[in-house]
């Protein structure tokens, strides 16, 4: 049984098409590696099944609620950890936590009890009331994917969560996940530059190029295929080798002009 | 309901725990007030309109009411610059309560900001007419701090980078500010006077100014209604386009 369903997906941003026609669907219960080089249109697909953008035309399910027609619901099935952080510096990691389970409605008497297990589960349990600007990017990664299943969610979005971060964190990260996937069956939807971190750990994967979908399958039929011997391998024979001019987004500059502020 | 607690309180304790936003923008208005009131209060006393810095408070509170709220507002640019608002949007919340709860807890510091700068200028030697009409003063603070919190807002969804930022301060709180009668009195023979009339801060300057010293240039019952209808209708403005926000 599948629990995210894509039929046609479109999405233009004025005469650019971003994502074009694409559709997959997802098993529930499975690790599913979303890949493809910069600017291929991830991204932009998770912001569409998250309901954060409106797709331009195309279906979209997750855990059989249409994405369009019932925001509220689908919302609700959902956890995510964005490509860029989105968590609020000025606050505490506990704070963070308790304002996650407002807005997805936990009853008070469990929200505290969650917050502790998932806190130390991420080992941050020690650090609860320090400010997340004094957190290191792995620290707040880990805050993020411990935000993300507050709501105990069936599918977890992660845009690149291992960016950026060292090879010990990176590794950690993928034990709680696989160990999460397997106790709780939750759905694991992501995306990444590092192939072999998908060749591990992922169970079905798409490959995404300038908007369309090139290919699907296992590992191994994608190996198989393609006729290589890794995914990397596979992946640059699919994608091509040329580099992609992707052009810095209005947010990246703004990000970097803030960083060069902060830094002083 | 608790939404709208948890984001309020959240934008509260983002100003508390920022002390240099809290002595900055109670640094300025203070300093206005003791600039010109130093300057410019003989000039106003010789030309027979009494004391200046009785004239004068009214006007700095509202400054600081209009630039406290228009920054709280526009903080949407900040959270979608550093990502807290995409959390909240992919919430199962309506956008409508987000909105509502940002925007109260944006007037609420603009309202404490007014009340401190109310305070402060008692060591200037202001004195209220009645300190039993104060709480009223805090009312009008209050809905003037929604007003501009709203607006704030609504201008900050259509934006989405802190030059734009820059340019609402320049080119409108701060015309908006010098044209309202803050500083200097008003007079209906003249332009200014007729301009001030399409300014919204001109009826928190002169409601605060009934209120806390007697003098007035419209009435009382006027400037509230024209404040109550302009901050309904850019709530509704607000709400509209933050609801539009995309990312
Ligand atoms: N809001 C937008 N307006 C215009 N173009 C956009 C917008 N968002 C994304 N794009 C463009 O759409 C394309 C796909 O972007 P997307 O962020 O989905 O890529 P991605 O696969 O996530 O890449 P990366 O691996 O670099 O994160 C890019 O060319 C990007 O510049
Ligand atoms: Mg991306």
């Amino acid at each position: 049984m599948s629990i995210i369903e894509v039929k046609n997906l479109t999405k233009k941003f004025g005469d650019f098409t971003a994502v074009k026609d694409v559709s997959f669907s997802v098993e529930k219960g499975g690790i599913f590696a979303f890949l493809g080089p910069n600017g291929a249109g991830k991204s932009t697909t998770i912001k569409m099944l998250t309901t954060l953008l409106t797709p331009t035309s195309g279906e979209l399910f997750i855990d059989g609620h249409d994405v369009k027609k019932n925001p509220r619901e689908v919302r609700h099935s959902f956890g995510i950890v964005f490509q860029d952080p989105s968590l609020d510096d000025e606050l505490t990691a506990y704070e963070n936590m308790e304002i996650h389970g407002v807005l997805y409605h936990v009853k008070k008497e469990i929200l505290k009890e969650r917050i502790k297990q998932l806190l130390e589960f991420v080992e941050l349990w020690d650090r609860k009331n320090s400010l997340v600007k004094e957190f290191s990017g792995g620290m707040k990664r880990r805050l993020e994917i411990a935000r993300g299943l507050l709501h105990h969610p069936k599918v977890l979005f992660l845009d690149e969560p291992t960016l950026g971060l060292d090879p010990q964190t990176r590794n950690h990260m993928w034990k709680y996940l696989s160990e999460l996937n397997k106790t709780e069956g939750i759905t694991v939807f992501f995306t990444t530059h590092y192939m072999e971190e998908a060749e591990r750990i992922a169970d079905q994967i798409a490959i995404i190029d300038h908007g369309s979908i090139v290919a699907s399958g296992n590992v191994e039929q994608l190996k198989t295929s393609t006729g290589t011997s890794s995914l990397e391998e596979a992946f640059l024979k699919l994608t091509g080798r040329n580099i992609r001019d992707e052009d810095v987004s209005k947010t990246d500059a703004m990000r970097m002009r803030h960083q060069a502020w902060s830094r002083k | 309901m608790q939404i709208i607690y948890i984001l309020w309180q959240r934008q509260l304790k983002r100003y508390l725990r920022s002390k240099s936003r809290v002595i900055g923008s109670l640094a300025q208005p203070l300093f206005f007030l003791l600039a010109l009131g130093a300057g410019f209060g003989p000039v106003f006393s010789k030309a027979g309109q009494g004391n200046y810095i009785e004239f004068l408070v009214p006007g700095i509170i509202s400054m600081t009411i209009i630039f406290t709220s228009i920054f709280a507002g526009m903080e949407i640019i900040w959270d979608k610059q550093f990502g807290f608002l995409k959390e909240t949007l992919v919430a199962p919340v309506s956008r409508l309560n987000i909105m509502i709860g940002r925007t109260l807890g944006g007037a609420t510091i603009a309202t404490m900001q007014g009340t401190l700068v109310l305070f402060l200028s008692l060591i200037a030697g202001f004195r209220p007419v009645s300190w039993a009409l104060v709480p009223v003063a805090i009312l009008v603070m209050f809905l003037s701090s929604l007003l501009f919190t709203a607006l704030g807002t609504a201008i900050a969804s259509k934006l989405d980078d802190m030059q734009g930022f820059q340019m609402i301060m320049n080119f409108l709180v701060m015309p908006l500010f010098f044209l309202s009668g803050a500083i200097f009195p008003l007079d209906r023979a003249t332009i200014l006077g007729t301009i001030a009339s399409f300014d919204p801060l001109s009826y928190t300057v002169d409601a605060l100014r009934h209120i806390l010293t007697n003098t007035h240039f419209f009435t009382l019952a006027w400037d509230v209604s024209i404040l109550a209808i302009l901050t309904a209708l850019f709530l509704a403005i607000g709400s509209y386009f933050f609801s539009k926000v995309q990312i």
